[in-house]
C-alpha cells in the first residue's frame, strides 16, 4: 500500500515537471508582453524596460523557469501582476466557488445518470428505455454554455427562481451562493449526465446477461437486491472510469460556464489572467488544474479496489 | 400418498428469436418423486436447462414463453403462481445448482454474504445468525477452512471450492427439490465424484428430489432412480436406470451411450474406437415433419420422416418415443 503511494507520488511529480515546463514554453513564445498590458499603449521604452526588469521579463528562458520552479518547491507562490496578491490566494479564494459547483455538477449528474441507466438497462428496448436515450441523443448534442444560457432565460428571466449570474460569496450568504450555483452546476451536470446514464446502461446491460445475476434471482432475492446490490456492484467499475475522466473536464467545462454565470471561479480566473497575460497566475492555476486531474483519478484507483476485490493497487 | 415434489405436464416452452420461433421444450413431461433423484439426459441444446430455468420461472426474457402445460411443486401450479410467491418458493423451497461455479458467483460479493443471502430473504435471520448458519453450511459441504472463507471473494477459491459454496447456498434453506444443471461438468473428474457424493449425502440427510440435468451419463448411473432422455425438446426414451442402461431402446440413447469412453477392446484386442452420434442436434427454430432425430438416426425409414411418432410404454415405467416399437425389424 504504502509502495502504491510512494508510486503515485513519484509519477505525480514527474507529471506535474512535465506539465510546468509546457505551460511554461507556450507562455513564453505567446505573443503578447505582460509589461506592455499593465502599462498601456501609451508607455514609454524605459518605463516598460523598467517593468520587464521587475517583472525578471528580461532573464533568458531557463532562468525564468527556474527561478519560478524553485519558488514554487519553496514554497514561494508567485503574485499576480494584475491584483497583486500571491496566486495561491487567488487560487483558494476561486476554488471555494468552482469546488462546490464541480461537486454539486457531479453529484447531480450521478443522481441522474446511475438510476435513469438502471432503468433503461432494465426496460431494454421498451418505451421507458427508448426515452431515456433519446434525452440522452439530445444531450450529447448540447453545448453546455447553450444549455447555461438557457436556464437563465427560463429560471432566472422568465421564473425569477434563481440568479441570473454573479456570486454574493460564501461569508455573505450561504444560501445566495449556494442559490448561484445550482444553474450552472446543473447545466454542467446535465451535459455529463448524458454520457454517464449510456455508459451505466450498456454496462447494467453486460450485468443483467450474467450467470450470477440468474443465480441471484434463483435464490429468491428481490429484484432490487439482485439489480442495485447483485448487478450494480458489478457494473460500477466502468462508470467510475469515465466519472473520474469528467471530473477533469469539469474543470475545462468551468471556463466556459463561469464565464456565462459571471461567477469569480478557477475557470474565469485563468480565462482573464490568459487575456491580460497575468503569467503566474497561468502557469499556476494550469499547474493546479493538472495536479487535480492526477489526484482524482488516484482517488478513482482506491474506489475501484473498494468495488471490486479482483482489483489489487499496485 | 402426498402429491409428487414437481410434476411437469405436457410444458411446451417456445423461444422467440429473430431467426423464428423455435419450441425448446416440446410437450415434455415428468415427474420426480419426494427424495427421488430424476435425471435428464441430453446433448448441449437440446432443451435440458430451458425445462429447469422455465420451473423457477426463470427463463431468459423475453425470448422464452411457456406456451402450455403445467408445472407443479407439491401440487401447486408454479405456472399460474403470483410473482411473490414463486420469488418465495426460489432459494427456499426449490433451490438450483448451476454448471459453472466461476461465473455463478457473484464475484464482488463475499462468500458469506452470498451464502447468507436466502437465509436472510426466506427465514428472516438477522445478518449474525444467517451467517453463523451460512458458516455451519459451508463445514458442513467441507469447505476447507471454512470460517476464513467467508470473507474471500469468489476468485480466491478453487472450482471444487466454489462449487461446494454453490451447493451450500442452494442448500441453507432446506430445500424440498434440488435442480441441479451440469453440475460437476466443469470440474476435474476427482473433484466431481467427490461433488456427486456430497450432493447424495445431502439428499440422504434432507430427504429432497433431485431433478438432475446433465449430459453425462455416468453421472446419471452413479445418481439417478430414473432417466429422462431429451433430444430436440422431447422426451425421446424415459425408463428406471438400470432398465436404461441394460435395455436402452431408442436410437438416439444407443448412441449416447456408445459416446461414453471406456476404453473398450474387441475379440482381437484392438481398442474400439468411440462411437459418435453424426450430425449435430437442430437448431431450435427447423421444422421436422416426422421423428425429430430422424436426420441423424441410424435406422431411420420412410415413415420416421412423415410422420411423428409419440411416446409409447413398452413395459412398467419405460417409455419410448420411436417408430421402431412398431417395426422392430428394422433396427440394426
Amino acid at each position: 500500500m504504502s509502495r502504491y503511494f510512494l508510486k503515485k507520488l513519484i509519477t505525480l511529480i514527474i507529471l506535474l515537471f512535465f506539465v510546468s515546463l509546457t505551460v511554461f514554453s507556450i507562455l513564453f513564445v505567446l505573443p503578447g508582453d505582460p509589461a506592455q498590458i499593465i502599462l498601456g499603449l501609451n508607455a514609454s521604452a524605459e518605463t516598460l524596460a523598467n517593468l520587464r526588469a521587475e517583472l525578471g521579463l528580461d532573464q533568458p528562458f531557463w532562468t525564468q523557469y527556474t527561478d519560478w520552479i524553485f519558488g514554487l518547491i519553496a514554497g514561494k507562490s508567485g503574485n499576480s501582476i494584475n491584483y497583486g496578491v500571491p496566486v495561491t490566494e487567488l487560487i483558494r479564494s476561486s476554488l471555494s466557488v468552482t469546488g462546490p459547483m464541480a461537486v454539486m455538477a457531479i453529484f447531480f449528474a450521478v443522481m441522474l445518470a446511475i438510476p435513469l441507466g438502471i432503468y433503461a438497462a432494465t426496460h431494454h428496448n421498451r418505451p421507458g428505455d427508448v426515452t431515456v436515450m433519446f434525452f440522452s441523443q439530445l444531450g450529447l448534442a448540447t453545448p453546455e454554455f447553450w444549455l447555461g444560457i438557457l436556464f437563465i432565460l427560463l429560471f432566472a428571466v422568465q421564473w425569477g427562481i434563481f440568479p441570473a449570474g454573479g456570486f454574493p460569496g460564501w461569508d455573505v450568504s450561504v444560501w445566495g451562493s449556494l442559490k448561484a450555483l445550482i444553474l450552472p452546476a446543473v447545466a454542467l451536470g446535465a451535459i455529463r449526465a448524458s454520457i454517464l446514464v449510456r455508459l451505466t446502461r450498456s454496462a447494467m446491460l453486460d450485468v443483467l446477461g450474467e450467470d450470477y445475476i440468474r443465480t441471484a434471482y434463483a435464490k429468491g432475492l428481490k429484484r432490487r437486491t439482485v439489480v442495485y446490490v447483485h448487478g450494480l456492484k458489478n457494473a460500477l467499475v466502468p462508470v467510475l472510469t469515465i466519472l473520474g475522466l469528467q471530473l477533469g473536464q469539469l474543470l475545462a467545462g468551468a471556463i466556459i460556464i463561469e464565464n456565462v454565470y459571471y461567477l469569480p471561479g478557477l475557470g474565469r480566473l485563468v480565462f482573464q489572467a490568459i487575456g491580460q497575460r497575468d503569467l503566474p497566475v497561468v502557469r499556476e492555476v494550469v499547474l493546479f488544474m493538472a495536479a487535480a486531474v492526477v489526484v482524482v483519478n488516484y482517488l478513482v484507483d482506491f474506489a475501484y479496489a473498494a468495488v471490486d476485490p479482483r482489483f489489487k493497487l499496485q | 400418498m402426498n402429491a409428487p415434489v414437481l410434476e411437469i405436464d405436457d410444458l411446451t416452452v417456445d423461444f422467440h428469436m429473430p431467426e423464428g420461433v423455435g419450441c425448446a421444450v416440446d410437450h415434455l413431461s415428468l415427474t420426480v418423486e419426494n427424495g427421488e433423484t430424476i435425471g435428464l439426459v441430453g446433448e448441449s441444446g437440446c432443451g435440458k436447462s430451458m425445462t429447469a430455468l422455465s420451473i423457477l420461472g426463470l427463463i431468459p426474457q423475453p425470448f422464452g414463453k411457456v406456451r402450455f402445460g403445467s408445472i407443479r411443486y407439491a401440487g401447486e401450479n408454479l405456472l399460474t403462481a403470483h410473482s411473490e410467491r414463486l420469488r418465495r418458493i426460489r432459494g427456499s423451497e426449490i433451490a438450483m445448482i448451476f454448471q459453472e461455479p466461476m461465473t455463478s458467483l457473484n464475484p464482488v460479493l463475499t462468500i458469506g454474504r452470498q451464502v447468507a443471502e436466502p437465509l436472510m430473504e426466506h427465514k428472516g435471520l438477522n445478518k449474525t445468525d444467517a451467517y453463523a448458519e451460512a458458516l455451519a453450511w459451508l463445514e458442513h459441504v467441507k469447505l476447507p477452512a471454512a470460517r476464513e472463507q467467508l470473507s474471500q471473494y469468489p476468485h480466491q477459491l478453487s472450482g471444487g471450492m466454489r462449487q461446494r459454496v454453490m451447493i451450500a447456498m442452494a442448500m441453507v434453506c432446506r430445500p424440498r427439490l434440488l435442480i441441479a444443471d451440469e453440475p460437476t461438468t466443469a470440474l476435474d473428474v476427482t473433484i466431481q465424484s467427490q461433488i456427486l457424493s456430497l450432493m447424495m449425502g445431502l439428499k440422504e440427510e434432507l430427504g429432497m428430489g433431485i431433478l438432475l440435468i446433465t449430459h453425462d451419463l455416468g453421472v446419471v448411473a452413479q445418481m439417478a432412480r430414473r432417466v429422462v432422455v431429451m433430444y430436440a425438446g422431447q422426451v425421446m426414451e424415459e425408463a428406471d436406470v438400470e432398465i436404461l442402461f441394460e435395455q436402452p431402446f431408442h436410437p438416439y440413447t444407443q448412441g449416447l451411450m456408445q459416446s461414453i469412453p471406456r476404453g473398450l477392446k474387441d475379440d482381437r484386442g484392438r481398442k474400439i474406437r468411440l462411437n459418435e452420434i453424426p450430425g449435430n442436434v437442430l437448431p431450435i427454430t427447423e421444422k421436422v415433419g416426422g421423428c425429430k432425430f430422424s436426420t441423424r438416426c441410424p435406422s431411420v425409414f420412410e415413415t420416421c420422416i412423415n410422420h411423428h411418432p409419440s411416446l409409447k410404454t413398452i413395459s412398467g415405467g419405460h417409455r419410448v418415443r420411436c417408430w421402431l416399437l412398431d417395426d422392430p425389424d428394422r433396427r440394426r
